[in-house]
């Protein structure tokens, strides 16, 4: 009997800061034979005797021994997790939801456009990309936060920027005296890459609205709507389509999504309110 | 398909031959000034001689002047409850050592006869099957619960001024599958004219040597539900509803209906067919131990669509028509079938009296959209 | 350069993409190469606006002076970007600083230039205010976008 609802028992093994309200942590899969996963899944996450929380994973699928993920603290139950330290239990199930496109992008430009913690979940689709570079085309990393203390992953960044075949772009809504990257929204970035946009993957993560904008601007660039891939965010419970609170129009975010193409998702994020 | 007699007097004998073979007779019984499904003991606690009135945001239990047993439409409650629970504690969850132990709470996985269920009814358990054990992931609780159940159905001849399951094409005659189906006769002598559906069912006739119904008997059951048919004024136009409400999600009615809506959820509570559930947690006072118990939750509570940030849907306009698309849309789309069964529990139960029928037909009215968008 | 191969490089400027061949050589008449080293000002608030930037290479703040916080970027600029509508506009004064961020290479149209051919065209004037409305058009949508400060943690 398998029971989706179940969850199990995994150690912190590395907890990092990542920003002021933004952690870290890698959990150790070894015990159950490493932790498999798509690029753009999520887990539940439960801290005890508050409740679970969905979190997309954030490691690298090619590394099961950890599993990692990385938590805004905003609600009760993500800063019960925030409170975790080395060696803590954390109970988990998943992983739940669709995959990034990465194999339908073979032999494409990829543009990956991310905001705020949403870089979080499209980083699985980066080292996925990464470990098979030449399979690609042009890979592009648009990057948009809240102000420079607020990016994720910086020293990665780094190292993504200083690739030769990595383009890669960030940029902060409000910057500070000593920023010398680019201020302004992700949106304002996606016009300065070299993209064969009709032959261009594009994958979004972020907050709704500017999911709205970036979509359209990569549009009227000429990026085919049914190449544009969104993950959407709603109010996830179960993670398999039971309990019925991630609806969105006619589908469940947990079971049909979270990354749907734009074509789907398009009708549905104008309504209001759905 | 053989057609038998079952006289009132020997009712209880159905009742029970399914309790000596372990079945819990799940069945209407009047509490509380309602006809309720509960588990009944004997055919004495049937609602004999009751009937009720119902109209929107109204429900009254009377005394109909005569002896019969199913001379009533749908109460307050439906099947739903005995299988996917009103609350249940999911796991307890322990600290091991290092670890989190989570023990699952067993099902006691009990058999059910379900007596006097209605066609709708019986096509909002199939719905509720379709949707939590016959999906991509099951929900193991409930199909250990929905294993070993009688379906003894009754063919309705006393639907309500709410009905409108012949809008939905689930009644009065309940479709099948069930194991017997029972037509209640009142004139001349008090009798069931019973047909059989499965080995089961034609087990249970055996075993209480029911004779052959006559001719003249059967023509009169099957006169019993076109007769109710006929009775039933409410109406849902349902041809292409799903896509006419899907293209109308921006329609003035939901601003107007959530004037009148209080959001008080009885409508989901009532419904047999919405499943929607959440999760709470509760920790032991000296924090050892937590367990998770899991609840029916609605659509129309606040909490339900919250995101960090907030609610996605803050207005009753928004909750409402997430209820009414999702039961008469979405539904089709997610599992092939209308959501809705016609009972009109929702209606009665509303106490805005607020008509389901009403509200799709404005809103899936394109000629009114146009007018007023 | 020469005025043919000048009007030919600036026909490359996405600014430029739809215009005539003819529009981009009247407009050529204005033109001029120009570049500035990182931390210099293409342009100072409250000075008068002489010039129309066109980016093609580097990066440029768009930046506000505030007493006690510093200069504070509120956008940055790049290949392709354009700096500068304040010139078709009186009293033809600049609104904020423009500062490159790294070595910048621009075409610099000259203010009266401009003002001049506009007027004396209006069918270029119409193309070229069209393009600068384009642009206009798309800034303010993302200063917009800013504003609503999306990434902002909503704490429960």
């Amino acid at each position: 009997m398998t029971d989706a609802l179940l969850l199990e028992s995994m150690a912190i093994v590395r907890v990092r800061r990542e920003t002021s309200d933004t952690f870290t942590f890698d959990l150790d899969a070894r015990p159950r034979g490493g932790f498999r996963f798509a690029p753009g899944q999520f887990n539940m996450l439960y801290a005890f005797g508050l409740g679970e929380v969905p979190i997309s994973i954030s490691g690298d699928p090619l590394k099961p021994a950890v599993l990692t993920h990385t938590i805004r603290a905003v609600g009760p139950t993500t800063r019960a997790l925030e409170a975790l330290k080395k060696g803590d239990p954390v109970g988990v199930r998943g992983p739940f939801g669709t995959p990034w496109p990465v194999d339908q992008a073979l032999g494409k430009d990829v543009i990956v456009v991310a905001g705020g913690i949403g870089l979080a979940p499209l980083r699985p689709a980066i080292y996925s990309m990464l470990s098979r570079r030449q399979v690609f085309g042009k890979l592009c990393i648009a990057y948009g936060a809240r102000t420079p203390a607020d990016i994720l992953y910086d020293k990665e960044i780094e190292k993504w920027r200083g690739r030769i075949d990595v383009d890669l772009e960030v940029t902060v809504d409000r910057g500070d005296p000593d920023w010398r990257g680019h201020t302004g929204v992700v949106t304002g970035l996606l016009r300065r890459f070299e993209l064969d946009a009709e032959r261009t993957v594009a994958m979004l993560c972020g907050p709704e609205v500017m999911m709205r904008f970036a979509a359209r601007e990569l549009e009227s660039l000429g990026v085919p709507a049914a190449c544009i891939y969104l993950s959407m965010e709603r109010n996830m419970k179960c993670g398999v389509g039971s309990c019925g609170h991630c609806q969105l129009g006619p589908s469940f975010v947990c079971k049909d999504g979270p990354v749907y193409p734009l074509t789907k998702v398009e009708p549905l994020m104008s309504v209001r309110e759905l | 398909m053989d057609i038998w007699l079952l006289p009132r007097a020997r009712l209880g004998e159905l009742i029970a031959t399914l309790r000596a073979r372990g079945y819990d007779v799940v069945a209407p019984t009047p509490r509380d000034g309602a006809i309720v499904y509960d588990t009944i003991e004997s055919d004495a606690d049937l609602p004999i001689g009751l009937g009720d009135e119902q109209s929107p945001g109204r429900y009254r239990m009377v005394a109909r002047g005569d002896a019969a047993v199913f001379g009533y439409a749908v109460g307050p409650t439906s099947f739903k409850r005995n299988f996917h629970v009103p609350t249940e504690r999911l796991y307890r969850v322990e600290r091991v050592g290092g670890a989190l132990r989570f023990v699952p709470e067993p099902v006691a996985a009990r058999k059910v006869a379900l007596l006097g269920a209605r066609g709708c009814d019986l096509v909002a358990l199939r719905s509720l099957d379709r949707v939590l054990q016959g999906d991509r992931y099951r929900d193991e609780r409930y199909a250990a619960r929905r294993s070993d159940v009688v379906l003894i159905a009754v063919h309705c001849g006393t639907p309500s001024a709410s009905c409108f399951c012949t809008s939905m094409g689930t009644g009065p005659r309940a479709s099948g599958p069930w194991d017997l189906a029972l037509t209640e006769l009142t004139t001349g002598q008090h009798r069931f004219i019973v047909e059989t559906g499965s080995a089961m069912g034609l087990t249970l006739v055996r075993e209480l040597g029911l004779r052959a119904a006559g001719t003249l008997d059967k023509i009169h059951a099957a006169k019993v539900p076109i007769a109710a048919a006929e009775s039933i004024t409410r109406r849902l136009e349902t041809d292409a509803l799903g896509a006419r409400l899907a293209q109308n999600l921006d329609h003035p009615r939901f601003a107007k209906v959530a004037e009148r809506c209080l959001a008080c959820t009885n409508c989901t509570q009532v419904c047999p067919t919405c499943f929607c559930t959440t999760v709470e947690d509760h920790t032991e006072l000296d924090g050892s131990a937590a367990e998770r118990h899991r609840r029916w939750d609605s659509c129309f509570d606040l909490e339900f669509s919250y995101i960090h940030g907030g609610p996605v849907r803050p207005s009753v306009r928004a909750r409402y028509r997430q209820w009414l698309t999702h039961k008469l849309s979405s539904w089709h789309e997610q599992f092939g079938s209308s959501g809705c069964v016609g009972c009109g529990r929702c209606i009665t139960w509303c106490p805005a009296g607020i008509d389901i029928t009403e509200e799709a037909r404005e809103v899936g009215s394109p000629r009114k959209a146009e007018k007023t968008t | 350069m020469n005025p043919e191969s000048l009007a030919r490089s600036l026909a490359q400027h996405p600014f430029c993409k739809d215009l005539t061949q003819a529009q981009v050589e009247f407009l050529a008449g204005c033109a001029k190469n120009a570049r500035y080293d990182a931390g210099e000002y293409l342009v100072r608030e409250g000075s008068l606006a002489d010039a129309l930037f066109l980016v093609r290479s580097g990066s440029v703040a768009i930046e506000s002076h505030i007493p006690g916080r510093g200069s504070v970027k509120v956008d940055t600029l790049g290949p392709g970007d354009i700096i500068g509508w304040s010139v078709l506009l009186p009293p033809f004064r600049w609104h904020l600083d423009a500062r490159a961020l790294a070595a910048t290479v621009v075409f610099c149209l000259d203010a009266n230039c401009l003002r001049g051919k506009v007027q004396a065209d209006h069918s270029f004037g119409y193309a070229f205010t069209l393009q600068l409305l384009a642009a206009a058009s798309q800034r303010l949508t993302h200063a917009r976008l800013q504003q609503l400060d999306v990434y902002k943690a909503e704490l429960r």
